[in-house]
């Protein structure tokens, strides 16, 4: 019915060559509505909704295969209770923190390493990439195999090589050494993108700074202080926000690694979410889990992206 | 006289070389002198070898564990680990031949080319929406799809896979080219945001005089335009989704529908041996597709990757 109206109205301007549709597709709010409908269609589907429902199933005992029934807060005190549940939430904080800091301290010395004049610049950034670039849970089984009890490379090179100690290294058989093995791989991964987003910071840095800075008398480390960490905030500001949301949410490295162990020492929020929800079939649990992350990525997410970018706004006075 | 002016010219040149290289070492206090040189040395080039050397490690690693023969491998006494003696194909030839290998490689790719251009193609609309037709409330639309970004799929991997299961997409490729979209396009449509503002509106706004219409111009004016941007958003999304672990763990069940990095991890490790050999050749092999890819297009991917974190 619409459309022969429409269809009328064409007949009344006969050297219009578009049809009604071509100029349907002319009609702007019809264009915006028709180019955000994928967009907007994927992302409420999977995203927004799958959000609310996850919600929902925090609240409800389903599990696999069984549609469960509201139970209200039932799987948020039974986490309370649970010595497993906190143990995940402290290394979640643990790991994240750690492995932030180590990624960051290192990742700016490497972008300032390779922002010097340096012989085959372009190579040697293209190959620092490859840790963020090949599939994580690939590179974590090469750690894996690099921490196996029994051939680990680092304790051969350890022991038979520079004859610092006795015994091979048992990096994942106990908590601690696991933990931190499993920071120092997560550190590796993290580096490039740090160094290589920082380094396009630094190069926005006008070098007449450092002139001035220099006939000024400046020192390298005053430099460093005073020109490059204060413009380089806004970048650092969003970098750290990415890096910290996903650190908090990693998953794929601990599940590759140590799959939680031993004794569940190991486990970060997200593999006891899925240990518990998948394998373990306890859907409402799992997500129960997974919606105790949110109020931890929603605080982490404001603190590292105002508290780093309101150092920026400061900078125009003469603060700290 | 072409001769003589051919001497001069180089002769001017190299003058000019000479005048340029006194002043920048004059200007340069970290060429004045030897001792500088050292130092430079020891705070640069050393640093930067031990990073790049402990960054490349583990692929060195698994390069040469999976052309190791097992005798080798778990010899260290008689043979250097650092160095392999007989090289050996029978880890790669394992993996090919006695495993579903190969099948995975194309599923995973199959998944990741179609979740790749499903995205892309949503994107490019929706950034020309965005930034293009600047309807009103577009602004706050960009930043929703932004924050969609900021959702990690580990908070979403319960409640998607009873979603995926009410579908009957469960053990189904089509679950992952549907639910991966929902990472890539809030990262794709972003680059691509930044992408279109950097084509003059002008252009547009020519076309549009010339009674071109709104699809006419994105098809014929600013696509074209904008192809650099849609490679990069190309390879970004097709290494996240090769990459993706979690949904692809959780959605998928049967061995042959599997992708790379989950088959790798479950199964290929059997039991309490691991055969290192052969885990070392998967990852390998899993990781040269990407980096391939990547260096083709490491200028577009660095630059799209620092842009878009500055945008």
């Amino acid at each position: 019915m619409d459309a022969t109206t429409i269809d009328g109205t064409v007949r009344f301007v006969p050297n219009r060559t578009q049809s009604w549709l071509g100029r349907l597709f002319d009609w702007k709010p019809f264009l915006v509505f028709l180019c955000m409908l994928p967009t907007i269609g994927l992302l409420v589907i999977f995203l927004t909704y799958p959000l609310g429902l996850g919600l929902w199933l925090s609240l409800t005992d389903t599990t696999i295969g069984h549609r469960g029934d509201y139970i209200g807060l039932e799987n948020f005190w039974s986490l309370y209770d649970d010595p497993v549940f906190w143990g995940a939430v402290w290394y979640t904080i643990f790991y994240t923190a750690v492995a932030t800091a180590g990624k960051f301290l290192l990742g700016l010395w490497l972008a300032l390493l390779l922002n010097h004049h340096l012989p085959f610049k372009a190579f040697i950034r293209a190959i620092v990439l490859l840790p963020w670039i090949v599939p994580t849970v690939l590179s974590s089984i090469a750690w894996w195999w690099i921490y196996d009890p029994q051939f680990s490379i680092i304790s051969y090179v350890f022991v038979n090589v520079l004859h610092l100690r006795d015994t091979y290294f048992d990096f994942l058989g106990a908590p601690w050494p696991a933990r931190w093995s499993l920071i120092v791989a997560n550190i590796w991964r993290g580096i490039p993108f740090v160094a290589i987003t920082l380094l396009a910071g630094l190069q926005t840095i006008s070098p007449s700074l450092y002139e001035a800075a220099l006939l000024d008398g400046a020192s390298s480390w005053q430099k460093f202080r005073r020109i490059t960490v204060p413009l380089l905030m806004p970048i650092l500001s969003v970098a750290l926000t990415l890096s910290v949301l996903f650190t908090f949410s990693d998953f794929q490295l601990v599940y590759a690694i140590t799959r939680g162990g031993p004794f569940n020492s190991t486990h970060l929020m997200a593999t006891l979410a899925f240990q518990r929800a998948i394998p373990g079939a306890q859907l409402g649990e799992g997500a129960a889990i997974a919606v105790a992350m949110i109020p931890f990525l929603i605080v982490a997410t404001l603190l590292c992206f105002f508290g780093v970018g309101r150092r920026k706004w400061q900078q125009g006075g003469d603060n700290d | 006289m072409t001769n003589t002016a051919g001497t001069d010219t180089a002769g001017l040149l190299a003058e000019e070389l000479e005048e340029g290289l006194a002043k920048s070492t004059k200007d340069d206090p970290e060429y004045l002198s030897w001792d500088s040189k050292a130092r430079r040395t020891i705070t640069v080039y050393i640093p930067l070898a031990i990073f790049v050397i402990v960054l490349l490690f583990p692929f060195y690693w698994m390069a040469i564990t999976s052309v190791k023969p097992d005798y080798e491998m778990y010899d260290y006494k008689q043979y250097n680990p650092f160095w392999v003696y007989s090289p050996t194909l029978d880890n790669i030839k394992k993996l090919l031949f006695d495993t579903e290998y190969p099948r995975w490689l194309l599923t995973t790719m199959g998944i990741a080319t179609a979740a790749t251009f499903l995205s892309v193609g949503a994107s490019v609309l929706a950034a020309y929406a965005i930034e293009r037709l600047r309807f009103r409330g577009a602004q706050h639309v960009g930043l929703l799809v932004y924050l969609a970004y900021l959702v990690p799929p580990t908070i979403l991997f319960i409640p998607l896979a009873t979603l995926i299961f009410q579908f009957g997409l469960f053990d189904s490729p089509i679950s992952l080219i549907l639910t991966y979209p929902t990472f890539l396009i809030p990262f794709c449509t972003w680059l691509l945001i930044g992408y279109f503002k950097s084509i003059p509106y002008e252009l547009e706004e020519c076309a549009l005089i010339d009674g071109a219409s709104r699809l006419q111009i994105l098809r014929r004016i600013t696509l074209p335009l904008a192809v650099p941007g849609l490679i990069s958003a190309g390879i970004f999304a097709f290494t996240l989704s090769w990459n993706e672990f979690i949904y692809a763990l959780a959605f998928i069940q049967s061995t042959e529908k599997k992708t790379v990095p989950v088959a790798i991890l479950t199964e290929l490790v059997t039991g309490d041996v691991y055969q290192w050999g052969s885990l070392m050749a998967g990852s390998l092999l899993g990781s040269v597709p990407v980096a391939i890819i990547y260096s083709f297009f490491v200028e577009y991917y660095v630059s799209s990757m620092t842009g878009a974190v500055k945008e």
